[in-house]
C-alpha cells in the first residue's frame, strides 16, 4: 500500500487547508503521480488537479511533488520518493508561491501576466516575403533550449525572488521566453524589448539560485537565457 | 426561468487548440470582437501533442514538389471519400498557411539553405504515385504541435482576443428558427453560468479519443463538440472511421511519431523481422496508417507479437545514430525513456496501434459552415454554426488520414471559417435572438445533473464505456460483435444519464466537468457504434472481417449519422475539384 498525503482545500467548505492520508493499492507497480491522482479521484472525485496531456507537454500538472515541483505525469512514484521529504509517503502539494484556488489547483494569472509583459510574439517590421523568412540551420539553433517551455510555472514557483517580487520580477519563465524572441533571427524589436526590461526588477531580481534549472521538468536553463539578457542590458548601457 | 448574465461577441470560438485559435486569430485582426472558450489555457490544448509536422507542398526538399501530388496522396489515403474540392483547397492554399505560421514566429526547424525543414511520412510519393517516396512534412523537430499552438497563442494575445480560460461550454443555444445563437458555458474557477451569445458560433472543440480504453488522446479530449451537436439534433458525418496509430507506446498510450519512420526507424516482430515489407512492399513502414496498423494487429494475432505476452511489436531506431536521433527526435527519446523505459539509441520501443484520430465530425462545406441534409438529399447551412479541426469532417481525410494533415486541416480550414465569417460579419449579419425558454432548453442538462440525489460514480461508468468500445469497435470490426456493443452501449445511455454528481460545490469543481464530459463521450460513442455497423464493408481505418472488401458499388459515400432517429443515411462525396478532374477511385495499394 503507498501511502499518500494530499494537500486539500476547498474554499466552499473548509476554514483553511489540511493534510489528507490516505492509502492507495498500486499493485506493486511505479505508477506515474498522476496516476495516483486518477485512482484517488475515481474513489474521491471532489479531488481537484489540473491535467490533460498526461505525457509531460501542456504543462497542465505542475505541483509540488515531496518537497519539489514537477510534472505528475511524467514523475514516477520511485523518482518522487527519492526527493527526500516525505519518507516512504507520497506528499502532494500545489506549487508553492500563488494563492491556491482548490485543492492542488492555484491561480497562475500573475505567472501568465508576466508572461503576456514580455510581448511572447514575433515583432519584424519588414515586409514578409512570399515564403518563409529564411534562417541558418546555426540562427535557428539559438532557440533550442528556450521555445520548449511548456509554461507549467515549476520554475517560478521554485524561485524565492519570484515569491518575493511576483508582480514585478518577471521570472524565470517569463524571462526564458524574454531570450527566445531576443534570440531569434526573424525578430527586429531588440532594443525595445531591452528598453522594456531594463528597470530594478524584471530580470535584476535574478540572484542566480538555480532553483529553476533544478525543476525544470523539460531540462531548461532559465538562468543562463537570463544571463544572456542581462549582458545584452549591460553591454547596452557602456 | 433562466437568469443568468449575457455576454455578446461577434464571433464565439469554442476550443482553444490549433483551429480555434487560427479562426480567432484570423477575426481579432480585422478587429471583431472575438472570445474563445477553452476549457483548458489553451497551450494546454492537444494540438500540444502533434509531433512529427505539418504536411504541405512548400518544395523545400524538393524543389519540383507539387500540391497536387499532395492532394493525390490525400485522395488515396481517404480510400477515395475525402472530399476532393476540400483536400485540393487544403493542399492549394496550405503553403500560404505554413508561411504565415512562419512569420508569426513558429519555431521550424531548417535546412541547409534556410528554408523550412521536411522530412518523410506515411502516404506520401512524387508524381501521382509514380515518383517514389515524398519528403513533404514541414517540422519543428518533433515538438510541431507545440511550437504550432504556442505560436497561435501568441498571435492571439498579440491581437487582443479575449480568452475565457478554463470555461467549458455545456450546450449549444438553438433559437425556435433553428439557428445557433451561442452557447451556455460554465466558469469552472467560480461555477458562474452564463450565455455567450454570438453572431457566429465556432466549433473547434477537437477529436473525442478518450471514448477509447487505450488511446494517445488527452483527458480533455471527450468529443464536446460532437456532444453538443448530435444533442442539438444534428447530424455527424463518417464517425465510424476511427484512426488506429501504429505506434502508441504499449501500455502507456503515449504516442510516438510516424516522423521516427519517416527518419529510418521501422518496425520488426518477434523474430525480428521487418514484416512490413511483406505486407507493403514498395512503402514498407511508410505505407498508410490504416495498413500499418492493421499489418502489426495481424502480426500480434498470428503470434509473431514481442515481450512476454507477445501483444505488441518493436519500432526499432537504434541504427540511426544517437546525433540523429537527439537532434531529430529528442521529444520521442524523452517519452520513450519515461513511458517505455527503453532508450531508443540503444534498444527497441515496445509500440502498438493506439486509438488516435476522429476522422468524423460535423459536416462542413469549405467554409467551416456546419451543414444537414433535408429529405431530399440537399445539403443545408446550419445558420450560426461552424466547425473546423477535429471536430469537423469537412472532408479532407476520408477513411484515413495522413500523417501530418492533421495540423494542415486545422491551420487552414480554422483560417478560411475565420476568413468567411470576417466577410459575412462585414457584409453585416445580424445578431440573432434566443428567448429564454431556448435558454433554459440548453440549460437542462447542467440543471439536471446539479440536482442529482443518487446514482453510479463517473469513473466506473467512464471506464465501462471505454472497455466496451475497446472490445466491439477496434482495429478489425465483425457485425454480431458490433450488435452485442451497441446493446450493451443501449443499457449503458440510461445508467450515465442518471450519474450522481456527488459533489455541487462551485469553486473549482472538477467532478461536474468529468461528469458533463460523460455525456458527450457517450454520444460520440453511441454514433460510432451505430455508424460502424451500418457500413457493410472495409475501407480505409474501417476494417471488418464480415466485409473485408471495399464496395464502391453502395458505400462510395459518407455515412450520416441522425440522432434523433438513431438513423444511418448517406451522403455524396464531392468528385468535383475546380482547378482540375478529380482522381477516380483505384484499388489501393503502397
Amino acid at each position: 500500500m503507498l501511502k499518500v498525503s494530499l494537500y486539500r482545500y476547498n474554499p466552499e467548505t473548509d476554514q483553511e487547508p489540511y493534510m489528507q492520508e490516505v492509502e492507495l493499492d498500486t499493485g506493486g507497480k511505479d505508477l506515474m503521480v498522476l496516476d495516483v491522482l486518477e485512482l484517488l479521484k475515481g474513489s474521491d472525485p471532489s479531488l481537484a488537479y489540473r491535467r490533460s496531456c498526461r505525457e509531460g507537454v501542456c504543462g497542465s500538472d505542475g505541483m509540488n511533488i515531496n518537497g519539489k515541483n514537477g510534472l505528475a505525469c511524467i514523475t514516477p512514484i520511485s523518482e518522487a520518493l527519492k526527493n527526500g521529504k516525505g519518507g516512504n509517503k507520497l506528499v502532494l502539494r500545489p506549487l508553492p508561491g500563488l494563492p491556491v484556488i482548490r485543492d492542488l489547483v492555484i491561480d497562475m494569472s500573475l505567472f501568465y501576466k508576466q508572461y503576456e509583459k514580455i510581448k511572447p510574439f514575433l515583432q519584424n517590421d519588414t515586409p514578409a516575403p512570399a515564403i518563409e523568412r529564411l534562417q541558418s540551420p546555426e540562427e535557428r539553433e539559438k532557440l533550442d533550449g528556450l521555445y520548449e517551455c511548456i509554461l507549467c510555472a515549476c520554475c517560478s514557483t521554485a524561485c524565492p525572488s519570484f515569491w518575493w517580487n511576483p508582480d514585478r520580477f518577471i521570472g524565470p519563465s517569463g524571462l526564458l521566453q524574454a531570450y527566445r524572441f531576443l534570440a531569434d533571427s526573424r525578430d527586429t524589436a531588440t532594443e525595445e524589448r531591452l528598453s522594456d526590461l531594463d528597470d530594478p526588477f524584471s530580470v535584476f531580481r535574478c540572484h542566480g539560485i538555480q532553483n529553476c534549472v533544478n525543476v525544470c521538468p523539460k531540462g531548461l536553463n532559465p538562468t543562463k537565457a537570463i544571463g544572456h539578457i542581462r549582458n545584452m542590458l549591460l553591454s547596452r548601457a557602456t | 426561468m433562466a437568469n443568468i448574465r449575457t455576454i455578446s461577441f461577434d464571433g464565439v470560438i469554442v476550443g482553444g487548440g490549433g483551429a480555434g485559435m487560427r479562426a480567432a486569430l484570423q477575426l481579432a485582426q480585422s478587429g471583431y470582437k472575438t472570445a474563445v472558450i477553452s476549457k483548458v489555457f489553451p497551450t494546454r490544448s492537444h494540438t500540444v501533442s502533434a509531433q512529427g509536422g505539418i504536411t504541405c507542398a512548400i518544395a523545400s526538399a524538393d524543389p519540383q514538389d507539387q500540391w497536387q501530388w499532395h492532394m493525390y496522396d490525400t485522395v488515396k489515403g481517404s480510400d477515395y471519400i475525402g472530399d476532393q474540392e476540400a483536400i485540393e483547397y487544403m493542399c492549394q492554399v496550405g503553403p500560404e498557411a505554413v508561411y504565415e505560421l512562419d512569420h508569426m514566429g513558429m519555431p521550424f526547424s531548417r535546412t541547409e539553405e534556410g528554408r523550412i525543414y521536411q522530412r518523410p511520412f506515411g502516404g506520401q510519393s512524387k508524381n501521382f504515385g509514380e515518383g517514389g517516396q515524398a519528403a513533404r512534412t514541414c517540422a519543428a523537430a518533433d515538438r510541431t504541435g507545440h511550437a504550432l499552438l504556442h505560436t497561435l497563442y501568441q498571435g492571439n494575445l498579440k491581437n487582443n482576443t479575449v480568452f475565457f480560460n478554463e470555461w467549458y461550454a455545456t450546450d449549444l443555444v438553438k433559437n425556435e428558427d433553428g439557428a445557433v445563437v451561442g452557447v451556455i458555458a460554465i466558469c469552472i474557477e467560480t461555477g458562474e453560468v452564463v450565455y455567450v451569445k454570438s453572431k457566429a458560433t465556432v466549433f473547434a472543440t477537437g477529436g473525442a479519443g478518450r471514448i477509447y480504453a487505450s488511446t494517445t488522446n488527452a483527458h480533455i479530449n471527450t468529443g464536446d463538440g460532437v456532444g453538443m451537436a448530435l444533442r442539438a439534433g444534428f447530424p455527424v458525418q463518417d464517425i465510424e472511421m476511427w484512426q488506429f496509430h501504429p505506434t502508441g507506446i504499449a501500455g502507456a498510450g503515449v504516442l510516438v511519431t510516424e516522423g521516427c519512420r519517416g527518419e529510418g526507424g521501422y518496425l520488426v516482430n518477434k523474430d525480428g523481422e521487418r514484416f512490413m515489407e511483406r505486407y507493403a512492399p514498395n512503402a514498407k513502414d511508410l505505407a498508410g496508417r490504416d495498413v500499418v496498423a492493421r499489418s502489426m494487429t495481424l502480426e500480434i494475432l498470428e503470434g509473431r507479437g514481442c515481450g512476454p505476452n507477445g501483444d505488441h511489436v518493436y519500432l526499432k531506431l537504434d541504427h540511426l545514430g544517437e546525433e540523429v536521433l537527439e537532434s531529430r527526435l529528442p521529444g520521442i527519446c524523452e517519452l520513450s525513456r519515461t513511458f517505455a523505459h527503453a532508450d531508443p539509441v540503444k534498444e527497441p520501443v515496445p509500440v502498438v496501434p493506439t486509438c488516435h484520430y476522429m476522422m468524423g465530425g460535423i459536416p462542413t462545406n469549405v467554409n467551416g459552415q456546419a451543414l444537414t441534409v433535408d429529405a431530399d438529399g440537399n445539403d443545408v447551412v446550419i445558420p450560426g454554426l461552424f466547425a473546423c479541426g477535429e471536430v469537423a469532417c469537412v472532408s479532407v481525410h476520408g477513411a484515413n488520414r495522413l500523417g501530418g494533415n492533421s495540423l494542415l486541416d486545422l491551420v487552414v480550414f480554422g483560417r478560411s471559417a475565420g476568413l468567411y465569417i470576417e466577410k459575412s460579419l462585414r457584409e453585416g449579419i445580424e445578431m440573432r435572438d434566443a428567448s429564454e425558454a431556448d435558454i433554459d432548453r440548453a440549460m437542462s442538462r447542467l440543471n439536471k445533473i446539479n440536482s442529482t440525489t443518487g446514482g453510479e460514480s463517473v469513473s466506473a461508468l467512464r471506464t465501462e464505456l471505454q472497455t466496451i468500445m475497446q472490445n466491439h469497435f477496434g482495429v478489425f470490426r465483425r457485425g454480431d460483435f458490433m450488435q452485442e456493443g451497441i446493446k450493451k452501449l443501449a443499457e449503458l445511455r440510461v445508467r450515465i444519464e442518471n450519474a450522481h454528481l456527488e459533489d455541487k460545490s462551485n469553486a473549482y469543481n472538477t467532478a461536474r466537468i468529468e461528469a458533463l464530459e460523460l455525456h458527450n463521450l457517450f454520444e460520440v460513442a453511441e454514433a460510432t457504434a451505430i455508424a460502424a455497423e451500418a457500413r457493410t464493408e472495409s475501407r480505409g481505418a474501417h476494417a471488418r472481417e464480415d466485409f473485408t472488401d471495399r464496395d464502391d458499388d453502395n458505400w462510395l459515400c459518407h455515412s450520416m449519422y441522425f440522432p434523433s432517429e438513431k438513423r444511418v443515411g448517406k451522403r455524396a462525396v464531392n468528385f468535383t475539384p475546380k482547378t482540375r478532374e478529380a482522381f477516380a477511385p483505384k484499388i489501393r495499394t503502397y
